[in-house]
């Protein structure tokens, strides 16, 4: 807004520019590279054009059937962790004492989650949800419910989910929490004079400050979602058969394990263009939304 | 700060919710494997320290530990010292491409590391750094420095103009009052920062796993090995969980009065 142009900050960019485009711009060359070929070892490759790029865009083909299942599965994953997590944050961050020690005591219980290494987030849950070494899986099995989440599909699915909040609600709520103390407490009085009830104070006062910081916190739990591969992978292996199998699950198996260079790469470019995409709509919403402020405020 | 009724309830839940799975791999790792296949005990009856022992004797599992905070650290110095201008230079000047610039550094956060395991096998290997915590390092860069930058052009642009201004009047240098002035300014955003960079390097998995083998083996990766022959060493793995837990409510605890607004990426 009130930024002074000058072409020198160049120098100021520049080491990120080369940090960041050493481990991002050259290895996706390399990834289009593969892309465009087929090997069959020995380092031999024949070029392929954009074959794979229609094989895999084509749900009637192996490599097109399972991208585009994976693909379905990961954005309903995504869908029900978004609307979880979501609602369920605010409602915490709503929760949070006002002041004194528990506060603290509150946040640092919150983010202990989020500081646990992802595979250790799975195991954890493996763990707990064991029909025989797990409190969990044992209380449900005991209480009459057949659950087992190496065997049952649903299971599998309802133990990746509430993981994921396990794991990711604190995210949600430590944005929304950060939000509403930056409110202050003239506009609570006045509400409290103008007499507004409590959802008329969330809706009017909350909801509008925390904006910002609820698209930050949707725009990162979408995306996590989305190339989510630790947790799942070590608590359901993508199984049973290739019910909870994401994108980043299907990648995997086929780049470092069936070692398909060429389809791993054209499914990486197409991948990485979704995200791409997604990414860039949030940013321009955001900006705007940083763009719009003052002008509102120059208006009331 | 209005809150909602029954908000006591809520919380108490939500904490219980989130403490029981970590309790159960805490009861777990003080347990004995006799203990923990053959009885449901909610605490450990026969409480056993044998299971951190063998971690902390066993060089093969400690070195795990010293191999991940080795990589963590190369990469938090690293993230922030290349951030801290652009941040400067983002939050203060436009220049030539810089929205671009920040959208595609962005992205890079975004990029999901299963894409990029296998180039970055080809890329560290063919420069001689594969199997090196050197190599996961670099490969963290890609998100945590894209993330640097965000939070501390936060920070800067929270930093008035005017006190750039009279600095570059009194005569600081570029330099000096970068190191003098801005930096004490935005001392706890290069913490948060930090903890931020330290926390996704630690929790990331799949790039420290595809480029080590040996030496640089990160903890999380070694914890796999308690399959064996003889059935699955729960005690073992639980204990090993235990202490990766450790150092993140040790960086939590330390930075806990910036936790909320360090999260909202300084932009509250």
């Amino acid at each position: 807004m009130d930024k002074t142009v000058n072409q020198k900050a160049w120098f100021l960019v520049l080491p990120v520019f080369l940090v960041v485009a050493f481990s991002a711009i050259l290895p996706l060359m390399t990834v289009v590279n593969y892309s465009m070929q087929d090997t069959f070892g020995n380092n031999q490759f024949f070029w392929n054009g954009v074959g794979w790029f229609k094989e895999l865009l084509d749900p009637s083909t192996d490599l097109g059937g399972r991208f585009l299942d994976s693909l379905a599965r990961n954005l309903f994953f995504s869908a029900v962790i978004l609307a979880i997590e979501v609602p369920l944050g605010i409602v915490v961050a709503l929760s949070m004492p006002r002041e004194g020690w528990s506060v603290a005591a509150c946040l640092v219980i919150l983010a202990l989650p989020l500081l646990i290494p992802w595979n250790v987030v799975g195991t954890i849950w493996q763990i707990f949800g064991r029909p025989d070494i797990g409190l969990l899986g044992y209380t449900l099995n005991h209480l009459g419910m057949n659950y087992n989440y190496v065997s049952n599909e649903f299971d599998a699915w309802a133990t990746v989910i509430v993981m994921d909040v396990w794991h990711w609600t604190s995210l949600v709520a430590l944005l929304c929490y950060a939000g509403l103390k930056s409110i202050p407490d003239a506009y609570y009085q006045a509400a409290q004079i103008d007499g507004a009830s409590r959802w008329a104070v969330f809706t009017a006062i909350q909801l509008p400050k925390m904006n910002r910081v609820l698209l930050i916190a949707v725009l990162l739990r979408f995306m996590d979602s989305f190339m989510i591969y630790t947790e799942p992978f070590v608590v359901t292996g993508g199984g049973p058969g290739n019910s909870t199998t994401f994108v980043s699950i299907e990648l995997v198996k086929i780049a470092l394990g069936q070692f398909d260079l060429g389809k791993a790469a054209a499914l990486s470019l197409v991948y990485n263009l979704i995200i791409l995409i997604v990414c860039w709509i949030f940013y321009t919403v955001m900006t705007n939304a940083g763009n719009e402020r003052p002008a509102k405020q120059g208006v009331a | 700060m209005h809150s909602i009724p029954g908000r006591r309830t809520i919380m108490v839940l939500f904490l219980i919710f989130l403490l029981l799975p970590i309790y159960w791999l805490v009861n777990m790792s003080f347990k004995t494997n006799g203990e923990i296949v053959s009885t449901m005990t909610l605490w450990p009856h026969q409480p056993t320290l044998a299971n951190y022992m063998r971690i902390f004797t066993d060089e093969s599992w400690y070195s795990g530990y010293i191999h991940s905070l080795t990589y963590v650290v190369i990469n938090t110095v690293i993230s922030i010292s290349v951030a801290l201008p652009a941040a400067y230079a983002f939050s203060r000047y436009r220049f030539l491409g810089d929205k671009h610039l920040f959208f595609w550094l962005l992205s890079n956060r975004m990029a999901p590391a299963a894409v990029y395991a296998l180039p970055f096998f080809n890329l560290y290997s063919a420069i001689g750094l594969f199997d090196t915590p050197w190599a996961v390092a670099l490969a963290h860069c890609i998100f945590n420095v894209p993330l640097a930058v965000w939070i501390l052009e936060g920070f800067v642009s929270g930093v008035p103009r005017e006190i750039d201004e009279t600095a570059f009047l009194d005569g600081y240098s570029f330099p000096r009052f970068f190191v003098k002035i801005l930096v004490p300014l935005i001392a706890s955003g290069i913490g948060v920062a930090a903890f931020f960079c330290f926390m996704f390097s630690w929790v990331e998995l799949l790039l420290a796993r595809t480029l080590t083998t040996v030496n640089a083996k990160p903890i999380s990766a070694i914890m796999t090995r308690t399959v064996s022959a003889a059935g699955m060493d729960w005690g073992l793995l639980a204990a090993a969980g235990v202490l990766t837990i450790i150092p993140g409510a040790l960086v939590i605890w330390f930075v806990r009065n910036y936790i909320a607004r360090g999260f909202a990426l300084g932009r509250v």
